[in-house]
């Protein structure tokens, strides 16, 4: 059946593929009225012997995409499904009990998971995670049924989730990814930040493509418009493969900008860099002709393991980034967790408003022995290239102190191990906090360096959950709040000398680009893929006379008149 | 056959040094246990080793029973100590 949904434009390109749909496996257990126990022991082991094979599958692609370290958490996952122990309890269970084999498993596996949960140390009560992932696959072979496993897609797939989480995210495999289509989530989200990174087309927040679609539906999706389509006709197809064309020669354009420096019309020069999350991420940023780095999550590598990543690991990421970008400046933001980005193996507290909670730059002066392992690893690396490192969530000036000061300490302790530490890093922070904005020009005094983080400053200013998509329209970039508080941290850095750059999602706006332009603003970190873009549109516009109409546009009253007066005088 | 240890890694005997011991007492036919604090678990069992929780700092015994009893405990400090998981007491 043919259908039309829309959703939220928020990777571009265009895609047509068929449907992957990625859901929660069912493992609801119908047991067998008598239970044979011949029968059930030979399941066991049927599903046994299948899901070591589908781990040696995860383990083997695993070590490709990520690396050894990675790859070994399947090598614990394996043992665990072979302990002697644990094989030895369910069989027992079948045998002694007449517990049918999925049944067997859960009742097990769960004393197990509640032994773990209930230890004192973090570290061991993560392996309660690993146990249930493990039991899921188990579970789901003996009950032949099957578990979605988006590194081992071998065919080309659109995928169709309700949304994606970032370690999903990172599973994936662009070659036969085409993109994908979510229910929920919004430009920002960081299922649609993670697809423009990957540069594969995206649609999100479409409301129900899940109950829509069908596994083995042929789908299309738009993300130039936010357009979907299930099982398209032949014409469609046509019609959507000459857009596609299009803007494959929008692109080309675009590439004649690749290596030239970003500079506007009167000669005005403003760095482009692009936000990264991962190693993986650089290839993009190079052939998108990125000036540098200017945000790399490093929550990824937290998020992509199963315990804190040690400091040689974090090491080699952070070397590795810096080496690529051969002494074209990296900001590195440290540790930005908590918020929606948990973490299985540490234990957040419940909160009313985690947004509001114990997350990033608190979390981390909390928990200095976490803290101080990422800032040993980033000070090494600190000699492979042009490192700055920026602290997230600042809300007062005392947090800037203490984080700078640990910083320091383990400066002088690398020193004293006799470790190498570059003397030219320049530390920041991130402006996300309506309070810091505020107080910039107090800040600029301490800090090398500003880089407003827009999706969260904005959040916060307008009191506005942006992944509530009820309240969306408050999500206001273009208000003149969110604006003039732009400017006064942009004035707040000139005043004292310091440079101001902006990371969200409003650096790569193209109504937003002539206002932070004109206002000063000296670096703009984006997705990779909207630097060219970008760039192309910086040469086209005239900063003094742009800076002439700043007043003006601050004094507007609403985000509907500043759209306006950019659309009708500034682009 | 019996060796003394104490933990170096400052993050314990977590899934990743657990895996390793494991997988060394899983290749010889001797028995292997691993006793702390007055518990002990199968050192061939991923699950039992872990869920003793041993935290850095603290002292563990390796025993070793059968025929190939004294290579198995010598495998087994070897990777030990080679991986920074703990040294000989």
């Amino acid at each position: 059946m043919r259908k039309e949904l829309k959703g939220i434009a928020a990777s571009k390109g265009i895609a047509v593929a068929k449907v992957y749909k990625l859901q929660e496996v069912d493992l609801t257990i119908e047991v067998p009225s008598e239970v044979v126990v011949t029968e059930e022991i030979s399941k066991l082991e049927t599903a046994m012997s299948a899901t070591l094979s589908q781990l040696d599958e995860i383990k083997a692609i695993a070590l490709n995409k990520l690396g050894e370290e990675e790859a070994q958490v399947f090598d614990a996952h394996k043992l665990i499904l072979e302990d002697p122990e644990l094989i030895g309890q369910v069989k027992a269970k079948i045998e002694n009990e007449n517990k049918d084999a999925a049944t067997a498993i859960m009742e097990v596996t769960d004393f197990f998971v509640m032994m773990f949960e209930g230890m004192d140390d973090e570290v061991f009560k993560g392996r309660a995670s690993d146990i249930k992932d493990v039991r899921k696959r188990f579970v789901a072979n003996v009950l032949g049924r099957k578990i979605p496993a988006l590194s081992t897609i071998n065919e080309e797939v659109v995928i169709v989730a309700e949304d994606l989480t970032p370690s999903e995210t990172s599973q994936l495999n662009k070659e036969v990814t085409l993109g994908f289509v979510t229910n929920i989530g919004g430009r920002t989200s960081h299922s649609a930040i993670m697809a423009r990174s990957l540069e594969i087309p995206a649609v999100v927040g479409t409301g129900n493509v899940v109950e829509m679609a069908n596994d083995g539906d042929i789908i299309l999706i738009d993300g130039l418009d936010g357009n979907v389509i299930l099982n398209p006709t032949s014409d469609e197809i046509a019609s959507y493969q000459e857009k596609a064309a299009q803007f494959e020669e929008e692109k080309k354009l675009w590439q004649e900008f690749k290596d030239k420096p970003t500079v506007s019309k009167d000669g005005y020069h403003t760095e482009l860099v692009a936000n990264i999350g991962t190693p993986n991420d650089l290839e993009g940023v190079i052939n998108n002709g990125a000036e540098g780095v200017g945000l790399y999550r490093t929550e990824f590598l937290y998020m992509d393991s199963t315990e804190l990543p040690s400091e040689e690991v974090q090491f080699e990421a952070y070397k590795k980034v810096l080496e690529t970008m051969a002494g074209k400046p990296v900001v590195v933001r440290t540790l930005d967790i908590g918020g929606d980005k948990e973490l299985s193996y540490l234990k957040f507290p419940e909160e009313m408003n985690p947004f509001l909670g114990y997350r990033a730059i608190r979390l981390c002066l909390d928990r200095d022995d976490i803290f101080r392992v990422q800032l040993r690893a980033l000070l090494r690396a600190s000699v492979f290239g042009n490192l700055k490192i920026m602290f997230p969530m600042i809300a007062t000036l005392q947090e800037f102190r203490d984080a700078k000061k640990i910083l320091f300490e383990e400066k002088e302790n690398l020193i004293a191990e006799g470790f190498q530490v570059s003397d030219d890093i320049e530390i920041g922070i991130m402006v996300e906090i309506p309070s810091t904005a505020m107080m910039a020009d107090t800040f600029a005094k301490e800090v090398d360096f500003f880089s407003i983080g827009t999706n969260d400053l904005i959040q916060y200013t307008m009191a506005c959950d942006r992944m509530s998509e009820k309240i969306s329209y408050l999500y206001q970039p273009y208000n003149p709040a969110i604006l003039r508080m732009v400017r006064n941290v942009v004035n707040a850095a000139n005043a004292e000398g310091k440079w101001a750059g902006m990371c969200g999602e409003m650096a790569s706006d193209p109504i937003a680009i002539p206002l932070l332009l004109g206002m000063g603003l000296h670096e703009f970190s984006m997705s990779a893929t909207a630097v060219l873009p970008s760039r192309l549109q910086i040469a086209s516009l005239s900063k003094s006379e742009i800076e002439q109409a700043i007043d003006e546009v601050l004094n507007l009253s609403t985000a509907d008149e500043v759209e306006q007066f950019v659309k009708e005088r500034l682009m | 056959m019996n060796k003394s240890f104490v933990i170096t890694d400052p993050v314990g005997l977590h899934a990743r040094p657990a895996t390793l011991l494991v997988n060394e007492a899983g290749k010889f036919a001797s028995e292997a246990k691993i006793v702390v604090e007055g518990k002990e678990a199968n050192l061939k069992s991923i699950m039992g080793v872990m869920s003793l929780a041993i935290s850095n700092g603290v002292e563990f015994e390796v025993v070793t029973e059968g025929d190939d009893a004294a290579e198995a405990l010598n495998a087994i400090a070897e990777v030990i100590t080679t991986n920074n998981i703990g040294e000989a007491k």
